[in-house]
């Protein structure tokens, strides 16, 4: 590929390429089911990093005198968090809160990386040697996929600890009653798997349109590109927020739902 | 001319499927944000000291509606703009026959 002046096409797939490790060989390079991207990691794992140092300080000094704008925006966003699971969720659980937090803030912040400019974090990995860097995070089907899979993971576990035995009654008995139970099963078996595919889809679906659209803008003339570019980066501001959101609200939902029995 | 016969073809039906890909999400979405906004109005009018829920409930719904539009968006623009798969792996399939 020749880096200096490629064309669109070139362009885009250079975007659309992750800079990856062959686990087989221990190499650069795609190695298939056994490969790291590690632009994917190293940004993510900083992130989640950085936000849990800034919360763990903020926590550290809380005072009751006179808190300060941090703690005043710490506290904000947990009783942000804490209302949207006392709305949804009327169970006791020790652990959705600090989960829906930190789903919320850490989705929210890899998807504010798609706010920098495209070419600014590849330009820098360039001067690296490393020619394909794709700095978002949550574009990524792999993190995506993670994290919807873990909530998977919890709403299995509370679905059986919960409900016990009672589990096995009303994944055969609901929605239609004992006679058709076969249609039953299959029924609970589609609504559960569609879950943590269409949660991780959606994130990662609008995630991928938005950093495409970006790239393609950065292809308009120098001149012309504050435009589109900002219109984009504005609508753009309001697709972020909304996704994390929503991937914390939905985590919420199916949670309180696993501890709900139907009867 | 055979050849450019053929990528033409491709094309054609590219040009077809990108504009049904970004069309009929639009379509759908503005559908659905039609109904959503409306419905929310109706909501307000009749509760306004409930707007500000609704408004943060019309805000998810909306986050729904939108997501698979952008979906399909996307992967119309990237046939669009993108190295078409379609046209490569026939001009790999070319380079076979031809011995090029």
């Amino acid at each position: 590929m020749s880096l200096l002046h490629p064309t669109e096409g070139e362009y885009i797939q250079h975007h659309l390429d992750y800079f990856q490790l062959n686990l087989h060989t221990m190499h650069l390079g795609n190695g298939g089911f056994w490969t790291l991207n590690l632009d994917t990691l190293i940004v993510s794992i900083t992130i989640g990093a950085l936000f849990l140092f800034v919360f763990w300080l903020a926590a550290r000094r809380a005072t009751s005198n006179t808190p300060g704008k941090l703690q005043n925006f710490v506290e904000m966003l947990i009783e942000f968090v804490d209302g949207m699971v006392k709305e949804a969720f009327h169970g006791r659980n020790e652990l959705i809160a600090p989960l829906g937090l930190t789903i919320f803030v850490w989705i929210f912040l890899m998807n504010c990386m798609d706010l920098i400019p495209v070419d600014l974090l590849p330009k820098i990995a360039s001067w690296f040697h490393v020619y394909d860097f794709r700095a978002v995070p949550t574009d990524d089907l792999n993190v995506t996929f993670a994290m919807s899979g873990v909530v998977f993971l919890l709403i299995v576990f509370y679905n059986i600890k919960v409900k016990g035995l009672g589990l096995t009654k009303e994944i055969l008995s609901q929605p239609f009653g004992w006679w058709l139970m076969p249609i039953n099963v299959l029924f609970r078996l589609l609504e559960e798997i569609v879950k943590p595919v269409s949660l991780s889809l959606r994130l990662y679906g609008n995630m991928f349109a938005g950093e495409l659209i970006f790239v393609l803008i950065a292809l308009l003339p120098w001149w012309i590109q504050w435009t589109l570019g900002g219109i984009w980066s504005l609508f753009h501001v309001l697709v972020i927020s909304i996704q994390a959101f929503i991937f914390m609200m939905l985590t919420i939902v199916y949670i309180s739902m696993a501890h709900s029995s139907h009867d | 001319m055979e050849y450019a016969q053929l990528v033409a073809h491709i094309q054609g039906l590219t040009a077809v499927a990108v504009g049904l890909l970004i069309g009929l999400p639009a379509l759908g979405t503005a559908i659905g944000f039609g109904i959503l906004g409306g419905k929310f109005l109706e909501g307000v009018a009749r509760q306004p000291e409930l707007s500000p829920m609704l408004l943060m409930r019309m805000f998810l719904m909306a986050g729904l509606v939108d997501a698979f539009a952008a979906i399909a968006i996307a992967m119309g623009l990237l046939l669009l703009f993108g190295n078409n798969p379609l046209i490569l792996a026939v001009a790999k399939v070319l380079a076979v026959h031809t011995g090029a």
